[in-house]
């Protein structure tokens, strides 16, 4: 068979554009330029083991938690209400998750900028109300929101297909035998919902604690993210050592993320979205 | 109970669409600002048209998106077909090394292909924009392509051989119409991953040349444009109805067409992989 061969042009596409690029980035954070040439730093990691970088380190990580967990018992009860019995227009109600997603994210997130400002769309509703005014915009609540905002159909889509393949005659026997509403929920819909679950939660926190978007938007120039101390690397202070080696830790952060997750994920069948 | 789950619905559905609702009616705002309503016009919908810089980024947007998805594609397909009839190792390794801009952060994607165009001395623009979105989308193409390979009857390329076509004729004749469906779903994947990427091509141009995420990335802290909120109300109700006309098209056909879309959706999950490229 020669038409192992077909696959030629994309191995060298994949060496020059993929794996290049890889080194490029492990070798420069971990090398150095001096007069005579190249030579092996760790100046770069170590730099990052400063109060200033690990705390930048762990905002990222706890924002991207405290999103992911909002999203979870948000999109929980609304996966499961769609995917319930009861529930007709199922399609329609799937499309209109999907469908926010078909405009531009940056604008969308653009336009919580608009609705959250001091005499924006909601502030104007509230003194309409004469409620206290809300003032979030360029704070930790504000980029909360915006991630919750943008990725809460990656969790509500993989639940929702899981909970909607469970087959209704074992939740017609665990009430035959007699478990309660909370029971057959705890013992038998929510365990078999864990795939869904896992899937869930990896696309909303991937994406989370890597965004430099959502951050630079809504929250103000002092609340930086990790995504944010990349991009500031490599486009304004023109430090690759250090850019890239915060890069490798991201790389390592999303491997450590996805290898826990792996761990809860039974049968490897969890990626409904893959 | 049911009143309660249906104003949840509605109150996650609220949450989902306030956004666009306001960028839609302010889309028809006299004013510039973003915060007061002074009064129902349509000015910005016609100096959409007339603003450089809007149309020159609608352009490459879409001139991008649709060289990359039909590159991406045309290499993937050869790759799929390629990696299938690998032995096991080779295809192993190449497997995982395809699964690397898909599981990349895309800020990590974008800074290292950034970092090799500046390595390898090219200027950064138009060209480097769409050397990256290939190199993104061609691992969706050959993961959308490949469990139709796997699903293929194996004989029947060889059957064809027997019956007498030319390896060329059993190749485009049986081969490329079984993986069809799957071709499809990769290409239109491809196409809306680069129409609405912005993370990779913020890295990776240069020089003027800009998709519609950068104008909006950089219009943002200043404030955007009405014209590009008409812009994105012109955007949103294309989208709306051409799926509105799919479905109607579905529901009038009869079941067997069907239960053949029903099936390829089932592939087609890549609707909800779009806002992934964060």
């Amino acid at each position: 068979m020669k038409q192992r061969w077909l696959a030629a042009p994309y191995l060298i596409w994949m060496i020059i554009f993929i794996v290049v690029p890889m080194f490029l980035v492990l070798f420069y954070s971990v090398a150095e330029q001096t007069g005579e040439g190249w030579r092996l730093t760790g100046d770069h990691f170590r730099r990052f083991v400063d109060p200033i970088y690990i705390n930048v380190l762990i905002r990222s990580i706890v924002l991207a938690l405290v999103s992911t967990l909002i999203c979870l018992l948000l999109g929980y009860p609304m996966a499961a209400i769609l995917a319930s019995r009861e529930y007709s227009r199922k399609k329609i109600m799937y499309m209109l998750i999907v469908l926010p997603m078909w405009m531009n994210f940056l604008l969308r997130t653009y336009a919580w900028m608009t609705l959250l400002e001091r005499n924006g769309v909601i502030n104007s509703f509230l003194s309409l109300l004469r409620l206290p005014a809300l003032d979030i915009l360029y704070t930790n609540q504000a980029v909360i929101l915006g991630m919750v905002y943008n990725f809460l159909p990656f969790m509500i889509l993989p639940i929702y297909s899981v909970l909607s393949k469970i087959d209704e005659s074992v939740i017609e026997a665990a009430q035959d035998l007699g478990g309660n509403n909370v029971t057959v929920f705890r013992r038998v819909v929510f365990p078999l919902s864990l795939p869904g679950v896992v899937s869930g939660i990896t696309m909303v926190f991937m994406p989370a604690v890597t965004t430099f978007v959502i951050s630079r938007l809504l929250g103000g120039g002092q609340f930086m993210l990790i995504g944010n101390l990349i991009e500031q690397q490599f486009l304004s202070s023109w430090d690759w050592g250090f850019g890239s080696a915060l890069s490798v830790i991201m790389m390592l952060l999303i491997l450590a993320s996805m290898g826990i997750m792996s761990k809860y994920e039974q049968d490897g069948g969890g990626g409904a979205l893959w | 109970m049911r009143f309660l789950k249906k104003t949840y619905v509605f109150l996650i559905f609220a949450f989902l669409y306030a956004p666009i609702l306001v960028l839609i009616v302010f889309s028809f705002n006299e004013s510039k600002s973003r915060a007061n309503w002074e009064g129902f016009t349509l000015k910005w919908y016609m100096e959409l048209f007339q603003d450089r810089q809007i149309m020159s980024a609608l352009y490459y947007t879409f001139l991008i998106a649709v060289l990359s998805s039909v590159i991406a594609t045309l290499i993937g397909v050869a790759a799929a077909i390629g990696i299938y009839k690998m032995r096991k190792l080779p295809q192993n390794l190449v497997l995982n090394l395809n699964y690397i801009p898909i599981l990349n952060p895309d800020i990590v994607t974008g800074i290292s292909l950034m970092v090799l165009f500046i390595f390898m001395k090219m200027s950064l623009g138009f060209a480097t924009m769409l050397l990256a979105h290939i190199t993104f989308n061609i691992p969706y193409v050959i993961l959308s392509i490949l469990p139709k390979l796997k699903q293929m009857n194996k004989h029947m390329y060889e059957a064809a051989l027997d019956l007498g076509a030319t390896p060329m004729e059993a190749f485009w004749k049986v081969i490329i119409p079984e993986i069809m469906p799957g071709i499809i779903t990769g290409f239109l994947l491809a196409f809306t991953l680069s129409l609405d990427d912005f993370v990779i091509s913020f890295f990776t141009t240069g020089s003027g040349v800009s998709n519609l995420s950068i104008v909006i990335f950089g219009m943002a802290r200043r404030g955007i444009s009405p014209k590009i909120n008409a812009l994105s109300t012109l955007m949103f109700l294309s989208v709306l109805l051409l799926l509105i006309i799919v479905n109607l098209r579905i529901s009038k056909d009869n079941p067997e067409r069907r239960a053949k879309v029903e099936r390829s959706k089932e592939n087609g999950r890549y609707l909800s992989d779009i806002g992934h490229n964060i």
